[in-house]
């Protein structure tokens, strides 16, 4: 079946499309991700992240595109997919009104386990759920939520696991768990793409994916990605960075000048230009600020692969509503 | 805290309120289709004098003081008398099967008797298993009997058509001699409670898996279409067998109401119905988008299974399109079924129109719900 595929080759898309009225949610997105890996999916709100993963899953249905999921058509073996994939949606959406353990079960009897009692039981001792199993899910807080929905999600063996913003709202030390507990996963085998805001979390993940407006706009690792956007940063430290920021952002080779604390990030494309910009900023405010070039930071790269996104968005639907106009 | 600011507030959550109510299309919909299919649908359909009642004549006599007889019941409107005669056995079957609401038997030797005036008995069956559809048509058989024979015991054999006794009218009400109405009543409301709570249930079903985004989770996970459909509706069929015992158990004990049948035939047919109606819920929720748009639908069911269904209105009473609508319900058939079941004793046999219907309803409504149901988020 999975014969043709390179081998180690659990998700391969190309070309997946999926439109919501005339709107293109997703647009010709191709991605491949391999066994063991934990890829992550980033993009900002609205980008097509959550669409493209149901998509995978076999929960929508594409208007375009093919792919294999474990081998298996995503059109047409959605059934045997869903057995395979263990799927965690950005809501909770266990029953609040189960308990702990009658959730747990009720996953179990759905994937029909073998040993189901006691595969439960392991769950929630590994949980540390196991004095609270008859507790209703609804009662939890969000961490807790969360790591229960993970179990529920891994309880079958999956060999894939979808996340779709598995730690929103979650406080960042059981973020550090739950990202803990994903490498375990992960190091036995199984294969993650997980969505996420968080850039301590895409810098935890072997490979990130930008998303912007349902296309990818970048892709590879961290420093890959950094790399390839070809920005320079430059970090000014001194009291008066917010009225350094407003004399530097509209200076020509500024793109971005983000303040941090009693540091100012600007960033550029174009180092020369950028330590111009910088220079000249410094001499019109008349600040003793010190000036050093900086590392460029994966926050700094996705706010601009964004605003380009955005830029070139505008311009497509600018195009398409003038050549509409005349008719 | 002025006047004016609460006033503000208040017509804050006013807006809100309608914009919410545009919004919601089905709601909105309601509000204006209840009044109107109500009014036209019921305005019209009921009728509390049901009219043109099937009977069948046994007769042993062809002389023409039964021909008038004959003629003048049909020409009161009450009665529509099938043409020929049927046999004896044949007018029993009838009654129990409720395709004749009444049975005249006139004895061999009627037209001679009555000339003689021994008083010929004219036999008048009627199926009394709902008092309020055949009284007014059994208060009437006096009167037209009477004017009848005044029209064919003219001349010499007026002394007798005077006598207002000269046909010993002997009415028989089968299956509810005393006319009591709980008797009717009983059977009538467990079909409407079975449809109020079953439907209501498994209308919930799927509709708040999406509100409380569980859904999601349950259409990720390895089960099919079908499955989740049976899991969610048999639970709800218990439900309904819970329900049935209750009522049957007061209607016993509160009503006395008899149980001439048997209990396997009615538990059949109840759980036929009680499969048809969380069936039908279920489709309602693989419709609606929310709990709220699930209830209004089933209300919207609601509205005609009480009214249509012969429960609170003689089903003949009903024009034939409101007939045919009824007919298209489970609860009409229900009703008739356990009615034969509990007052005329019918077996499975007898039930035959009204099994069928409830078979072909449901396997209607589950390949509905199936073809219904959202494999995906769409």
């Amino acid at each position: 079946m999975a014969a043709d595929r390179p081998e180690g080759v659990v998700i391969d898309i190309h070309g997946l499309t999926k439109r919501f009225g005339d709107k293109t949610v997703v647009d010709h997105i191709s991605l491949d991700v391999r066994r063991g890996e934990i890829v992550g999916f980033l993009g900002p709100n609205g980008s097509g992240k959550t669409t493209t993963i149901r998509m995978i899953c076999g929960l929508l249905r594409p208007d375009d595109g093919s792919g294999t999921c474990l081998g298996l058509d995503i059109l047409t073996d959605a059934d045997r997919i869903k057995r395979q994939v263990g799927y965690m949606t950005q809501r909770f959406s266990l029953y609040e009104d189960l308990t702990i353990r009658e959730n747990l079960d009720f996953v179990a009897r759905i994937y029909d386990l073998k040993d189901r009692a006691a595969t439960v039981k392991t769950t929630l001792e590994r949980l540390g759920l196991y004095e609270r199993r008859d507790q209703l899910a609804g009662s939890l807080s969000g961490g807790w939520k969360q790591r229960l929905a993970l179990a529920a999600s891994v309880m079958h063996q999956p060999k894939l696991l979808l996340l779709d913003e598995p730690t929103a709202g979650v406080d960042p030390q059981a973020r550090r768990e739950f990202w803990d507990e994903i490498h375990d996963l992960a190091s036995d085998g199984l294969t993650v793409l997980v969505s996420t805001h968080y850039m301590d979390e895409a810098e935890r993940c072997h490979r990130i994916i930008y998303i912007a407006y349902g296309k990818i706009v970048a892709r590879g690792t961290v420093a890959e990605v950094i790399e390839s956007s070809g920005l320079s940063t430059i970090v000014v430290s001194g009291s008066d960075v917010g009225t350094i920021a407003k004399a530097v952002r509209d200076k020509p080779g500024v793109e971005q000048a983000a303040p941090f604390g009693n540091d100012l990030h600007v960033v550029g494309p174009d180092s020369a230009a950028l330590k111009r910009a910088v220079e000249a900023a410094l001499a019109e405010t008349g600040s003793d600020a010190v000036a050093e070039p900086g590392e460029t930071s994966l926050e700094d790269v996705f706010i601009r692969l964004m605003q380009t996104a955005q830029a070139r968005d505008r311009s497509a639907n600018g195009k398409s509503e003038k050549a509409e106009s005349p008719s | 805290m002025s006047a004016g600011s609460s006033l503000s507030r208040i017509l804050a959550l006013m807006m809100k309120e309608f914009i919410q109510m545009r919004r919601d299309r089905l709601t909105f919909a309601m509000i204006i289709g209840i009044p109107i299919i109500q009014l036209v649908l019921f305005g019209y359909a009921i009728n509390l004098d049901p009219k043109r009642l099937p009977t069948l004549i046994v007769s042993g006599d062809s002389g023409p003081a039964t021909r008038t007889i004959v003629a003048a019941m049909e020409a009161s409107g009450y009665f529509s008398v099938a043409p020929g005669l049927a046999s004896e056995a044949q007018a029993n079957e009838a009654l129990v099967d409720g395709s004749a609401s009444y049975v005249i038997t006139i004895p061999a030797g009627f037209e001679r008797d009555l000339v003689r005036g021994t008083r010929p008995q004219l036999l008048v069956e009627a199926d009394a298993t709902d008092p309020a559809a055949t009284s007014n048509a059994l208060g009437a058989l006096p009167q037209i009997l009477s004017s009848a024979l005044a029209r064919e015991l003219a001349g010499p054999l007026t002394t007798q058509a005077n006598r207002p006794t000269a046909v010993d009218l002997v009415i028989q009400r089968r299956y509810n001699p005393e006319g009591i109405t709980a008797y009717n009543i009983v059977p009538g409301l467990l079909g409407t409670i079975l449809t109020m709570t079953t439907i209501l249930m498994t209308a919930l079903a799927l509709t708040r898996e999406i509100e409380r985004g569980t859904m999601e989770n349950l259409m990720a996970m390895p089960a099919t279409p079908l499955e989740i459909m049976i899991g969610k509706i048999v639970p709800y069929i218990g439900f309904g067998l819970v329900q049935v015992a209750v009522i049957l158990v007061c209607a016993q004990i509160l009503f006395h109401v008899p149980m001439m049948g048997s209990f396997a035939v009615l538990l059949a047919v109840t759980f036929l119905f009680i499969g048809c109606n969380v069936t039908l819920g279920y489709t309602f929720s693989t419709i609606a988008r929310n709990q709220m748009q699930a209830m209004q639908m089933t209300f919207f069911w609601f509205l005609p299974s009480i009214l249509l269904s012969g429960f609170m209105f003689p089903f003949r009473g009903m024009p034939d399109w409101a007939q045919v609508i009824g007919s298209a319900l489970p609860i009409t058939h229900y009703i008739r079924s356990v009615r034969g079941i509990m007052l005329k004793g019918s077996a499975a046999s007898d039930l035959v129109n009204e099994i069928w219907p409830l078979v072909a309803f449901w396997l209607a409504v589950g390949a509905l719900a199936l073809f219904r149901y959202r494999r995906t988020l769409d």
